[in-house]
């Protein structure tokens, strides 16, 4: 301890600086909560664990590297000749979700702009609170619709023997992933400064001048961003998809034709298969092989989401 | 000189057309399912009632009500809410209260994000392998709500996260300035003014857990049950798992009655995130600072 | 008696110096005034003092401050530091609670469950505050919603429900007008008689006013230490300090 630079006679008095029930509460708190920030971390690892765990045996086994990701042949129910092929189911999930997003993305796009620059007030208001209640309706309801209501309506207006298809499906998902994206992508025009805005006015651009060259590329990194959190969503729907696409497991020639997607097949199939067999270990390197997808699909999109925030 | 040049007018033409455009974009957007919500009122309508709501199935599932299955899903999600909300808060509160800039509050981030964005077969194939296998629960409400409870976390997390960082930094200032702890300036001063904001979080997650059916499938929930469930370790029926078998896979079922059941669970789920939405405008509203 | 020792005292915000080799004591029931330019490290001193450097990481202290001899930079309770010392910022904070409440938060914090006791320490520090009269009909409606100038005593009566051994004003003035200046700065020549006070302030007039001694800080460095009559009256060890003084620069 320093002397004290005056002469005076001075006393330590530390009686505030006791290890109260306060300080270890408070540490015990800061314990937990860490605890609880944690376990997001520990439950992706833990999903990817125990799927790995339950799809081992297939990987180390029956896998084929080249049958599994260039067969279209998905026959694991068959005596005599079972392959376990996922270029058909993979050709299905691309299909359906290729269409939802050719359907999806310039109606969002557009809807996300009319809401961000050219609705206000009441109209606005009105508006994204319908997109967050139609991005509410569950998946297995948009799956009833699609068989119940739009399979009668391909039928009539196409002359086609089965709705359950391509387009049924297609229609379906882009109907659903579209409120998820319109929100994101108003989100992103919403983020770019006024001040572009005026700065661009102020030298005379129009209105839709001002949207196409100076909003649109300021946004470029959140409408990307948007764009590829529907292509996640698309890829890992499963309800929806396992309802409104039929039944048969084959690449596609038409919007017309049946297809089978990645998730369904998992969601059909399960319930059929004995614990620890071939063919449910497959399914389950079918969801790893789906997370893995997934979780690159939505790392990209964060770290391109975070672009615009950084720059 | 202000005049309208004839540049002008069809610069102005061009505006009046794009907004129109657009403004018929968000419309078509809106209108089929706006159409399809009517089809799902007008089909499903006429077999709502009293008896429906209440009273079991009959008739190999083709008559009678959805009482199981309603309380089944109410079940479903009071356990997973149980499981999710008091581990959300807390993750949340480290996130917004104690994190660090560094690269476990990125991973973090990072881990919430895939959570939310896992397709939900993949959440069901895990349900299957950890808690109906490896920890024993076997098809069960609990295995089933604990796999809703990890896929719905992300939804109370981040709408606490957002609530808890909208009170301002100058109120922990003056707290920790008078040599309160974290802890006491979060429970009397950050937690209280964050409490609706949570609570919309938490109307949204029962929303979302309500509406699930593939994690379910596997893991809990069943089809045609003749006895309710008498504990956690029971399987139950549940709302989302029946209009799937009811559209799907009962042989003479009356064209109406799927009907019936969408619209029930349609109006549950847009009513809950009514209430989330509703909530939340009244926070606007309120304020006090 | 030393209430407060500092030696040596550095304050670094990453590569840029905020002070440097400052050393000087403050005395028990003294009001210890310090004057002198914006950014001269004033607030960072205080900052330093009770703790609350360590919410920033950008923040670097190197050297001694000891209180009531103890050396506060290795306190093992840093709460318990902070709960003897009052702070009051330029920036007035009403906390989003009752104003009863955001008085009687110090007192809870510290144990007092009594509700008449509460009731006392309530009306005695926001008497002192000179808010009293003006809120005492209306002791449940929310601080936060007061004016910025009610806001500033109600932060200064939150100060005081601490019931502090050492109470450090930063340019309290500045939110508040000058009539109320004035009967916050009679208390302040009262409350002298239990509390040591640490006077930050840039009216150099409100420092001959109050303060016993001033230090005048300059360009990252304490330039002196003296009784504060003999700053203004031209007996100062350096010219600055005169130059400062009489309004040369500011």
């Amino acid at each position: 301890m320093a002397k004290p630079l005056s002469e005076a006679v001075s006393s330590v008095d530390a009686s505030f600086d006791q290890l109260n029930r306060d300080w270890y509460i408070d540490k015990i708190v800061q314990a937990l909560v860490f605890i609880g920030g944690i376990s997001a971390i520990v439950f992706i690892i833990g999903i990817f664990v125990f799927i790995s765990k339950e799809g081992f045996g297939f990987l180390v086994g029956e896998f084929n590297f080249k049958e599994f990701f260039f067969s279209p042949n998905w026959r694991p129910t068959s005596e005599s000749n079972q392959t376990f092929g996922i270029l058909a189911l993979v050709a299905g999930t691309a299909s359906v979700t290729g269409l939802a997003m050719l359907i999806a993305i310039p109606f969002s796009l557009g809807a996300a702009i009319f809401i961000a620059e050219f609705a206000s007030g009441k109209t606005r208001e009105f508006l994204k609170v319908t997109v967050e209640l139609l991005a509410a309706i569950p998946s297995v309801v948009w799956g009833f619709i699609g068989l119940a209501i739009m399979n009668p309506i391909i039928i009539e207006t196409f002359n086609v023997p089965v709705g359950l298809n391509v387009l049924n499906a297609g229609v379906i998902l882009g109907l659903m992933a579209a409120p998820i994206m319109t929100s994101i992508a108003e989100d992103a025009l919403k983020a770019v400064p006024d001040r572009y805005r005026e700065a661009a006015e102020a030298m005379g651009a129009t209105r839709w001048q001002v949207i196409y060259k100076v909003v649109l590329p300021a946004a470029k990194n959140g409408l990307l961003g948007a764009v590829l959190l529907g292509v996640g969503r698309g890829f890992g729907e499963t309800m929806a998809v396992l309802m409104a696409t039929g039944h048969s497991i084959n690449i596609p020639t038409s919007v017309f034709d049946s297809v089978r997607a990645l998730t369904a097949t998992i969601a059909a199939e399960l319930g059929e298969t004995a614990a620890g067999s071939p063919h449910y270990q497959a399914l389950f390197t079918i969801g790893i092989f789906l997370f893995v997808i997934t979780f690159i699909i939505n790392l990209a999109a964060d770290l391109i989401v975070r672009g615009i925030r950084k720059g | 000189m202000f005049e309208a040049t004839q540049l002008n007018q069809k610069n102005q033409f061009k505006q009046k057309l794009f907004r129109a455009g657009l403004g018929t974009m968000t419309g078509i957007l809106i209108l089929p399912v706006v159409l399809i919500l009517s089809t799902l009122i007008y089909k499903g309508a006429p077999v709502i009632s009293f008896e429906f709501l209440f009273t079991s199935p009959t008739n190999g599932m083709t008559a009678g009500g959805i009482f199981p299955a309603l309380l089944g899903t109410v079940l479903l999600v009071i356990v997973a809410l149980l499981a999710s909300v008091p581990l959300g808060v807390a993750a949340a509160i480290y996130l917004s209260e104690y994190a660090p800039d560094n690269w476990t509050t990125r991973a973090i981030n990072l881990a919430i994000i895939n959570l939310a964005g896992v397709p939900s077969i993949v959440h069901a194939l895990f349900g299957v392998g950890a808690f109906v296998i490896f920890f024993k629960f076997g098809t069960s409400i609990l295995a089933a709500s604990l796999t809703l409870a990890i896929m719905t976390l992300p939804v109370v997390i981040v709408a606490t996260r957002e609530s808890l960082q909208a009170v301002p930094m100058a109120f922990r200032e003056a707290c920790w300035n008078m040599g309160a702890t974290r802890w006491q300036t979060i429970r009397r001063v950050v937690l209280p003014n964050a409490i609706t904001g949570i609570l919309t979080g938490v109307i949204l997650e029962v929303s979302r857990t309500a509406g699930e059916t593939a994690p379910i499938m596997f893991t809990g929930a069943a089809f045609f049950l003749p006895l309710l469930p008498q504990g956690v370790l029971d399987q139950t029926m549940a709302m989302s798992l029946h209009l799937f078998v009811v559209s799907t896979q009962v042989p003479g079922m009356p064209e109406q009655l799927p009907f019936g059941v969408a619209l029930v669970l349609i109006s549950m789920v847009l009513l809950m995130n009514s209430l989330s939405i509703a909530l939340r405008m009244y926070l606007r509203g309120k304020k006090k600072w | 008696m030393v209430k407060l020792g500092v030696r040596d005292l550095a304050i670094r915000y990453g590569t840029e110096t905020a002070i440097e080799g400052v050393s000087f004591d403050i005395h028990e029931h003294e009001i210890f005034g310090i004057i002198g330019p914006a950014n001269a490290g004033k607030t960072s001193f205080l900052k330093a003092v009770n703790r609350m450097d360590v919410f920033n990481p950008e923040m670097k202290v190197e050297g001694d401050i000891t209180f009531n001899n103890v050396n506060v930079r290795n306190v093992r309770n840093v709460y318990g530091l902070r709960r003897r010392i009052g702070v009051v910022f330029p920036l007035p904070v009403g906390l989003p609670l009752s104003i009863y409440d955001n008085v009687a938060l110090a007192p809870r914090l510290a144990g007092q469950k009594n509700k008449a006791e509460l009731d006392i320490i309530v009306e005695r520090c926001l008497t002192r505050a000179a808010l009293w009269d003006e809120v005492k009909d209306r002791l449940s409606s929310l601080g936060s919603m007061l004016s910025g100038g009610q806001q500033q005593r109600l932060t200064i009566a939150r100060a005081l429900s601490q019931d502090p051994e050492m109470l450090m004003l930063d340019e309290f003035s500045i939110a508040v007008d000058p009539v109320t200046t004035m009967r916050i700065e009679d208390v302040l020549k009262e409350l002298r008689q239990e509390v040591t006070i640490i006077l930050v302030t840039n009216l150099v007039q409100q420092a001959r006013r109050l303060a016993d001694r001033t230090a005048f800080f300059l360009d990252g460095g304490c330039v002196e230490v003296g009784v504060t009559e003999d700053l203004f009256t031209g007996e100062v060890k350096d010219q600055r300090t005169r130059d400062y003084v009489e309004g040369r620069f500011g």
